[in-house]
């Protein structure tokens, strides 16, 4: 199962891999904001966590399907399905790879961000630690989708249906804990919902999509 | 010379039957929802190969998905021991931006095999080891998507048109390579057109066991995967 981690993450970082992708749509996403709203310290200091956030959160749609859609066309998921390894730690893998790919870059690159839009200094840390908390759950929900939508031809429209709403929780406390770290109170609690949120995805969404998958594999 | 007109009391006297490997019962699978094939029963001993014959669209690739476990089966049963069968269908499963011994080296990892040079040999892969997948010609991906047979060391191959872009050359390798996985005790479920001369082949016409699927009422002949257009 590390082999197929480490083999995606090789595919990824190939020419084609498709790595950056999400990295570069959050920078451009972050830049084009103050050409968007205007250029007032005061408008962009306020607004700047819920649009972090929800740079981080679109960037990490755009590659989701990318995660099984590849595997599924030149037959490698059926060959999957049939070798001596669980679909569960198939598509566990395929998570922790997506999140190395997409959703560390967005972690390492928000507090770069956060400068651009005048995010208060305070909000920093806890913009790294929602971040941090919140981005295993964007990609293990998004595998799910991708898991569900797998069949289906150019399925990313159906794939950004199913998704968005599950991300729902997770956007809400993420922003929220950056929101009250910008305005110097303390963000433990809706971190540790963040955290919450991102435990119970990680223990239950790998079965899920395995089930998914072996009902696409049919 | 030897008496031999007695019978003898130890059945086996040195001789060894073949194990059955995989064996087939009553068995119906479908395609989606539209059943395909009925009442399909076989079996495969070790050191056998079963071709699979019939016209396109029989259900040879559906009955060779419900054996490798992909697509469960309607009715009847599948005897085998668990994780006996590699399967290889119409898609080769490569990588188009990893290397041949990448690819390979992959498909080992996962069926926890260490050397992949056998396989390499089989079918003349050493001489493209370090070329992308996909810069390869159809032929040369078939070749290397067979190779990944060797490593699983399952015991039931079950192969879909495997020859499909070979030349004769490699076809002569493949079925070299199905020989030499035989006479190891392994078996061979093979859906294929053309004639490879394996020793021990029998051959199974699918076309008897194709589901009845004209109906009357039925505005497109029964035909299940008919959709309305327009």
């Amino acid at each position: 199962m590390l082999g197929l981690l480490r083999r995606d993450l090789t595919l990824a970082f190939r020419a084609g891999g498709g790595f950056g992708l999400s990295l570069a749509f959050f920078l451009i996403f972050a830049t084009l904001v103050p050409f968007g709203v205007g250029p007032e310290t005061m408008v962009l200091e306020t607004i700047a966590p819920g649009i972090l956030w929800l740079g981080a959160l679109l960037a990490c749609l755009l590659s989701l399907d990318r995660i099984f859609q590849l595997d599924w066309e030149d037959g490698t998921l059926d060959l999957l399905a049939t070798a001596p390894v669980p679909l569960e730690g198939v598509a566990a893998m395929k998570a922790l790879g997506h999140w190395i790919t997409t959703g560390l870059p967005l972690v390492l690159a928000a507090p770069v961000l956060g400068l651009l839009l005048n995010l208060p200094l305070p909000a920093y840390p806890w913009l790294l630690a929602s971040l941090a908390a919140g981005t295993p759950a964007l990609s293990a929900i998004g595998t799910f989708g991708a898991a569900l939508t797998v069949g289906i031809k150019r399925g990313g429209l159906l794939l950004s249906l199913l998704v968005l709403p599950l991300y729902v929780p997770t956007l809400i406390f993420g922003a929220l804990a950056v929101i009250r770290g910008a305005e110097g109170q303390d963000a433990t609690t809706p971190l540790i919902l963040l955290a919450g949120i991102t435990l119970g995805s990680l223990a239950t969404l790998p079965f899920a999509a395995a089930a998914a998958l072996r009902v696409n594999l049919r | 010379m030897r008496e031999s007109c007695h019978l003898p009391l130890d059945l086996s006297m040195g001789y060894r039957w073949p194990a059955m490997l995989l064996s087939v019962t009553d068995l119906s699978c479908a395609r989606g929802s539209a059943q395909v094939l009925a009442g399909v029963g076989f079996s495969v001993a070790e050191g056998e190969a079963l071709i699979l014959r019939g016209p396109n669209g029989a259900g040879k690739t559906t009955l060779l998905r419900t054996l490798a476990g992909l697509t469960p089966p309607l009715a009847g049963r599948i005897d085998c021991a668990p994780d006996a069968i590699a399967y290889a269908g119409h898609a080769d499963g490569l990588k188009a931006q990893l290397t041949v011994e990448e690819n390979l080296r992959f498909w080992a990892g996962a069926f926890a095999a260490r050397d992949i040079a056998p396989a390499l040999d089989a079918f003349d892969l050493h001489p493209l080891a370090d070329r992308r997948a996909g810069e390869m010609s159809a032929g040369q991906k078939r070749r290397l998507s067979l190779a990944r047979l060797l490593v699983t060391g399952r015991p039931v191959w079950c192969l879909d048109e495997p020859t499909v872009s070979l030349d004769v050359e490699n076809v002569g390798r493949f079925a070299r390579a199905v020989e030499g996985h035989i006479a190891a005790g392994g078996a061979a479920v093979i859906a294929t057109h053309i004639d490879l001369g394996l020793p021990n082949a029998r051959t199974l016409d699918v076309t008897p066991f194709m589901a009845k699927r004209l109906r009357s009422d039925d505005p497109f002949g029964g035909d299940p995967f008919a959709e309305r257009v327009g």
